[in-house]
């Protein structure tokens, strides 16, 4: 089973990498960007036959380690 | 009680300021020990624990997160609870806040470069261990090597913060007014804990000890964990 995050910096947490994305994109003609935010992908391959299961040791793990939970925020998607 | 104090020093894979660290405590007169991160406990009688500034496991993923997994760090947090005196410098901010030994987090610099030279702080608290032998509003002149050095709390944290007297410094200029480097919320360069037994900053003390190379006041700084 493979589990895909992404973490990204929470709303109402100034994200200077994507500012700094989204104004180099604008500077270089993609006037139609609105807004950039740059995160992190994980992605796990882990022995689990339950997705429920797997899912939920994700999120521990995510809680434990691979977010910090102050300032970022995860999306977890489970694949077969 | 003797003015010669034990020192444990933590180092992680990646950790470069522990011998910096090192030195600037024996200068002191300490007596210090540097604690790899596999060992489980902290020795007897040791009155600080220093989390020494460097990338510790190459700041993968965060800076700090990994470290915050190594077993030493159990060891660090209980004696912590325990009323254990622990200093974080650089990096090692970086691992208490991980930790939540400290509250908030530090993010990449605002400006997103790495920062390395010396800058003015103001000191705002100096009831505590630390800064008691600092005045209240004094410049010092201590040098910054940081890339993730963008302190975050939220508005309830930084309450907090002001109500308990825990904001320690201030980035500034010369003049004692707010000069922000690195995005900080309140330009803030160092915080304790509620229980003032846990100091965290970014800028390096330990590499202000000697007029000769820019600055000596790193010295008084550390000088207040000493018992005199």
């Amino acid at each position: 089973m493979k589990a895909i995050i992404n973490v990204f910096l929470k709303n109402g947490v100034l994200d200077s990498q994507g500012k700094a994305v989204q104004h180099a994109l604008s500077g270089h003609g993609f006037e139609t960007v609105r807004d950039v935010r740059v995160g992190k992908q994980i992605i796990i391959e882990m022995d689990e036959s339950d997705e429920a299961v797997a899912k939920e040791k994700v999120a521990h793990m995510c809680e434990e380690l691979l977010a910090n939970m102050v300032i970022e925020e995860y999306e977890i998607e489970i694949q077969a | 009680m003797s003015a010669r104090i034990k020192v444990g020093i933590l180092q992680f894979p990646g950790t470069n300021c522990e011998y910096d660290t090192q030195h600037a405590f024996n200068d002191l007169g300490c007596e210090t020990v540097i604690l790899w991160h596999k060992e489980d406990s902290i020795p007897q009688g040791t009155e600080l624990v220093v989390v020494a500034g460097g990338f510790s496991y190459g700041d993968y993923l965060r800076s700090g997160a990994i470290a915050k997994m190594s077993p030493i760090m159990k060891a660090l947090k209980k004696y912590a609870h325990d009323g254990g005196k622990v200093l974080g410098i650089c990096n090692g901010f970086q691992v208490l806040t991980e930790t939540g030994l400290l509250p908030g987090a530090l993010k990449r610099n605002e400006g997103l470069h790495f920062i390395s030279r010396h800058h003015h702080l103001k000191v705002i608290a100096n009831d505590n261990t630390f800064l008691r032998h600092c005045t209240q509003g004094e410049v010092v002149n201590i040098p910054i090597a940081h890339h993730d050095g963008n302190y975050f709390i939220d508005e309830n944290g930084l309450k907090e913060l002001h109500a308990n007297n825990q904001i320690l410094l201030q980035y500034t200029n010369a003049n004692g007014e707010i000069e922000n480097p690195n995005g900080s919320v309140e330009s803030i360069a160092g915080i304790c804990n509620e229980a003032k037994n846990v100091f965290g900053l970014m800028p390096h003390p330990e590499r202000a000890m000697e007029s000769l190379l820019g600055s000596c006041d790193g010295r008084r700084m550390l000088e207040g964990f000493l018992n005199r």
